[in-house]
């Protein structure tokens, strides 16, 4: 296996396991960590992708993209981190209301 | 297989085992706080992994972006959040309830799991080699006005994303602003030993951040990577307790804010008018259009990275 397909595979496991934790964490602090682990996983993918190239330089574009991808990240990181305080100022509570039908 | 061709595979192994090893303790760790350490630890491990990938231009965004200033964003979330709330939640209702939750993890566990084979397989299944765009990129760099070909396709070949990003920050700051940002952190005093490493890092950064532009155009760098280093400036110097003159952060901050976005649309609209197509360079003015435009998108793009840690918003006029 190739070193790119080898971070490509580690990207996807990167991807789930932010899922995963995306679901059945409850703590939303946790939840933001939990998506920029699954977007880190989707930049390796693509960064990975652009490295089949063999000897030659890698693909650019895909390289582009994932400098842009992580830019847009951390403004939507620091977006959701001030809703999130903004939610506790409110409610007292870190997570989002349980609407469990008792 | 030799000793020698066979290093760099376990380099690689190693390395992603531990990226997904501290991703998961990221996530799994019983403290946020320790979660939080973790996540930067992954965000430095990503940087290696970027090196390997024959990347470095992401490794140097990873560093700065990815590893510092978003973990200095989720420190800074964590301290207002426990400051906020200063006993952690866990009664022995919910104790019970997330009892019987755990017991039913396995669901997402199992469809996650069949999720992770599909993708798996995908890649698995992509050819093993493919040369994408590099050969058009390659085709064409002589006439985008620099030689580095990331930089090429950020402000050149795709400068609309580029447009559209520092678009994406501007609008991410105002959404804080408008939900009326957070209320000013308690300064207290740094210490000597940040003040003296504030007071020494600062112009070293700044003079790196006007490196890392200059140098963008021929090798790694560019202006996000000079934005990122320039607000990691800016955050040291508010946890130092610098605070900008009341004065600054009325109008002069506002235009400062909007000077990327606004030189880049104004560009993309001459354009237009001129006849050619979206953010379409003439060749021969290439490189300097391009240097300006990433000297505003770096000053922009670093101050909203700031004022996004800040996350305080100034009043609307001066004296109110």
């Amino acid at each position: 296996m190739s070193a790119a397909h080898f971070f490509a595979l580690v990207g996807v496991g990167l991807f789930c396991l932010g899922l995963y934790a995306l679901i059945v964490r409850a703590h939303l602090l946790r939840k933001i960590l939990a998506v920029n682990v699954m977007g880190s996983g989707v930049f390796l993918v693509l960064a990975a992708l652009a490295k089949r190239t063999g000897n030659a330089a890698p693909d650019p574009v895909p390289q582009a993209m994932v400098i842009t991808g992580i830019v847009v990240a951390v403004a939507a990181t620091a977006f959701a981190l001030v809703l999130m305080l903004r939610l506790v100022a409110e409610t007292g509570r870190a997570k989002l209301p349980d609407e469990r039908i008792e | 297989m030799d000793a020698l061709t066979l290093l760099p595979r376990i380099f690689d192994g190693v390395t992603g085992l531990a990226l997904l090893l501290l991703a998961f303790w990221a996530l799994a760790s019983p403290r946020l706080f320790t979660g939080i350490v973790m996540f930067v630890a992954f965000g430095l491990m990503m940087s290696i992994a970027w090196v390997r990938l024959d990347a470095p231009d992401i490794a140097l965004a990873e560093v700065a972006i990815g590893a510092g200033l978003t973990g200095a964003l989720l420190l800074a979330a964590l301290a207002r959040l426990s400051a906020a709330q200063p006993a952690q939640e866990s009664t022995s209702q919910s104790v019970k309830r997330k009892q019987t939750l755990r017991l039913f993890r396995w669901v997402p566990a199992l469809l996650l799991a069949m999720v992770a084979a599909g993708l798996a397989y995908a890649v698995q299944s992509l050819p093993p080699d493919s040369p994408g765009l590099s050969a058009d990129v390659a085709a064409n760099i002589a006439r985008s006005g620099v030689s580095n070909p990331v930089t090429a396709v950020l402000l050149n070949f795709r400068g609309y994303d580029t447009l559209l990003e520092i678009l994406v920050l501007l609008l991410a700051l105002i959404s804080v602003w408008t939900l009326g940002g957070l209320s000013s952190r308690r300064t207290v005093s740094a210490g000597p030993v940040l003040d003296v490493l504030t007071r020494v890092l600062t112009p070293v950064l700044l003079l790196l951040s006007a490196y890392l532009l200059w140098a963008g155009a021929r090798s790694p760098g560019g202006a996000f990577q000079a934005a990122a280093v320039l607000a990691a400036a800016g955050v040291l110097l508010l946890l130092a307790g610098w605070r900008p003159h009341p004065r600054l952060t009325g109008l002069p901050l506002r235009l400062v804010l909007v000077a990327g976005p606004v030189l880049f649309l104004a560009f993309s609209l001459t354009t237009i008018a001129t006849g050619r197509n979206l953010m379409e360079y003439p060749p021969p003015q290439a490189g300097v259009l391009i240097f300006f435009l990433e000297a505003a998108a770096t000053l922009s793009i670093g101050v909203t990275l700031v004022a996004l840690f800040l996350a305080e918003r100034p009043p609307d006029k001066e004296g109110q």
